[in-house]
């Protein structure tokens, strides 16, 4: 026996697949119906749905580029401190010191190239109409995924703790600051007073809600973090998986009627 | 500018491997051309194309400064003095407005072919520009470069399917994905074709990690303010539009608006034609507000803001010199100003001082009443007019409350450009403005 058979009929082989290999037909449609990963696709397809011209597969890679950001993600966490003490000099030490810094690079440009295939397939979602009925709602979804993007990017780009990261999320937070009658520099901030007393400071506006201080400082640090790592992720997961199941419930990919 | 050489030096070995991937990639379409669509006139085309490629390359590798292929001088300095913000604006919207309306021509493989090659031919030899360079080289600046050029391709591919579908359809046939209508297996047809997207785009990243070093600065400091301080890349067109408008309304309310606007749009777009295939044609007008927001709003704003915008959000040509003492003559006027002053030659209105709240608020009100009536006509009375004139057919089919949605969505939109065109021409800063409590617009 070959070693390939001899792996194949083991039990190991079989308690994990239970079916032979999917050469014909019917192991084809089984593979499709047994295995936990691949069970979110349909067991057949219109060409017209696979086809790279329609859907440049975009979303497909921005899904896998939000793996490779998890994964690169969860080793950089190993190594990662997120405190003024430690947060620049870990990352410098990534690129002149540690093996396999490179991970820094993968997580980098790959949250970059996410930003841009979101876009992409967003576009793609839009020229071929796939927002009309019944996918209203997917789309709807997927905004909220286009928003939890670039959040994550934006927190994301803090932790290296340089000029660049500080003064970028200086100016991008800076925005909440004139947030209509909850930033303290806003439009209307003056009529949220109390007996005299102004309620809106910048000790308790919309940017400092965001910020954990009046300045992007060390709790600015930890709140970023822990969005960056725990929080937006968890909700894009979530959110994720809703919309892949709403591509199935919703007929699949769309195509002409 | 400065020391050319040393820099020029640095760049050649990058621009030589440039124009030989260039080279190798028209030698391949030459092939194709002529064995394969059999166009042996446009496979000479090519072959000639890639062997002056192989000319520059090898200039570029020559090692001497002078040899490295360039723009001159003299055009660098043309484009420099040409470009500016009402010039860059027009010309994009110009140049989209073009790619539109013969957009028949454009998506003809050919074509297309010819204007990617020049595109990738003019940011060859703008890259031996040393200002050029260090603005679109800088390692966070790089995915824009990348995220232009894709867009350039899929927009080319989906508007190239969108040509024959249109076609099709007016001949009265079904559009073309209705052809690939039988059904096929997952296993293997898709589930191969991503496994192979995966590898690709694990190879891609990888190269890119690999030749690609990411950014790090000096360590954090909170005094020392770099000049010009920039968002991240993908929220340069809001910071761009803070040139035109208060952070109130540039960084909080419109990214609101178009996150709103975004989820909106399936419930506002009620044209059940072009649902699942690539058509201009059958979707005109939804097709042309998205275009529109997303080039000329969101995309070309975001290019303008990273490799156009220098210190003090100073105006810079893409040869220029990124000096942080260019000064930039700012004579811009409020509406009031304008109204009060200029146009009836009287002071602006003011209360006296210690008069009663209400008659301070009043005095703001008449000093402010210009700006409010221009934006009332405009948010309150522009949509009923418009839904009995150019849009009745759209009010009558959404109904009231979608159609007011979409016309107010859509005048908010348009804000945007109306103050950009009001600034350039009359100097216009605020149309209303309200300091004693904030509200500038
Ligand atoms: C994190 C970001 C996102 C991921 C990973 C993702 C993933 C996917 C995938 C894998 C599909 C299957 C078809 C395809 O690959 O094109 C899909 C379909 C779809 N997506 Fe997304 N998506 C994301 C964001 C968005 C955004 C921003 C939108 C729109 C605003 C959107 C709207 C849709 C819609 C309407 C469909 C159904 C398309 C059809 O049936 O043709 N998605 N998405």
């Amino acid at each position: 026996m070959a070693i390939g058979e001899i792996i194949r009929t083991s039990q190991i082989w079989k308690s994990i697949f239970r079916h032979p290999m999917p050469l014909d037909r019917r192991n084809r449609i089984v593979v499709m119906l047994t295995n936990f990963f691949l069970h979110l696709h349909p067991v057949s397809i219109k060409k017209q749905g696979i086809a790279l011209s329609f859907t440049w597969c975009m979303g497909g890679v921005t899904f896998f580029l939000f793996l490779v950001e998890t994964v690169t993600g969860v080793l950089l966490m190993f190594y990662y401190r997120p405190t003024l003490e430690w947060a620049y000099n870990d990352i410098l030490a990534l690129r002149d010191v540690t093996s396999l810094g490179i991970l820094r690079e993968l997580h980098r440009w790959g949250a970059h190239a996410m930003v841009i295939t979101t876009w992409l397939h967003m576009y793609r979602v839009f020229l071929t109409g796939s927002y009309k009925p019944p996918r209203e709602f997917n789309w709807v979804i997927g905004v909220i995924l286009l928003l939890l993007t670039l959040l994550l990017s934006f927190t994301g780009y803090l932790l290296p703790w340089d000029q660049l990261a500080i003064w970028a999320i200086t100016v991008g937070s800076n925005m909440a600051r004139a947030t209509p009658i909850l930033g303290y520099e806003g439009p209307g901030q003056q009529l949220l007073t109390i007996g005299g007393i102004d309620m809106i400071t910048d000790g308790s506006d919309a940017r400092f809600g965001l910020l954990g201080a009046r300045f992007v400082g060390e709790e600015t640090l930890n709140r970023f973090y822990v969005l960056h790592c725990i929080a937006i992720p968890l909700a894009a997961a979530l959110l994720l998986a809703i919309h892949f199941w709403r591509v199935r419930k919703d007929g699949g990919i769309s195509g002409p009627l | 500018m400065h020391s050319n050489g040393l820099f020029l030096k640095d760049v050649a070995g990058f621009l030589g491997l440039y124009y030989t991937g260039l080279a190798i990639m028209n030698a391949i379409a030459a092939i194709v051309f002529w064995q394969k669509t059999k166009q042996p006139g446009w496979a000479a085309v090519w072959s000639v194309f890639s062997v002056v490629m192989l000319v520059l390359a090898s200039l570029a590798l020559a090692g001497t400064a002078e040899l490295v292929p360039s723009l001159p001088m003299s055009a660098r300095k043309l484009v420099n003095t040409l470009s500016g913000p009402v010039l860059y604006t027009l010309g994009t919207t110009a140049l989209l407005t073009v790619l539109f309306i013969f957009r028949k021509f454009f998506v003809q493989p050919m074509v297309a072919w010819t204007i990617l090659n020049g595109m990738l031919l003019v940011m060859g030899l703008s890259m031996a520009d040393e200002n050029f360079s260090s603005i679109v080289m800088k390692a966070d600046n790089v995915p824009i470069v990348g995220l232009v050029f894709l867009l350039a391709f899929f927009t080319w591919l989906a508007t190239s399917q969108a040509v024959v579908n249109d076609e099709r359809i007016k001949q009265g046939l079904p559009p073309m994905e209705k052809l690939a209508d039988e059904k096929v297996l997952v296993w293997p047809d898709l589930v191969y074709t991503e496994l192979i997207c995966m590898v690709a785009v694990s190879a891609f990243l990888l190269l890119w990690a690999i030749f690609l070093q990411a950014p790090l600065e000096e360590p954090a400091s909170s005094v020392k303010t770099p000049n010009p301080s920039k968002a991240p890349w993908y929220f340069l067109g809001l910071q761009e539009m803070l040139v035109y408008f208060d952070p109130w309304y540039a960084g909080v309310v419109l990214p609101s608006l178009v996150v709103f606007g975004l989820m909106a749009l399936p419930y506002l777009d009620f044209n059940k034609k072009g649902n699942g295939y690539y058509s201009i044609e059958e979707r005109k007008f939804s097709y042309l507000v998205y275009q529109f927001g997303f080039f000329e709003l969101w995309i070309t704003l975001i290019i303008l803001g990273t490799f156009l915008r220098g210190p003090n959000w100073n105006f810079f040509g893409p040869f220029e010199y990124w000096s942080p003492y260019k000064v930039e003559v700012l004579n811009n006027f409020d509406l009031p100003q304008m109204f009060w002053v200029t146009l009836l030659d009287r002071p602006l209105p003011v209360a006296s001082a210690g008069s009663s709240g209400l008659v301070q608020a009043g005095t703001i009100l008449l000093r402010e009443a210009p700006g409010l009536v221009l934006m009332g006509i405009y948010l309150v009375v522009l949509p009923p007019l418009l839904a009995v004139t150019i849009f009745r057919k759209f009010y009558a089919q959404m109904g009231f409350i979608r159609y007011m949605v979409m016309s107010n969505l859509m005048l908010l939109m348009l804000t945007l450009p109306l103050k950009m065109i009001l600034r350039w021409t009359v100097n216009l800063k605020y149309i209303v403005s309200i300091p004693e409590i904030s509200l500038n617009f």
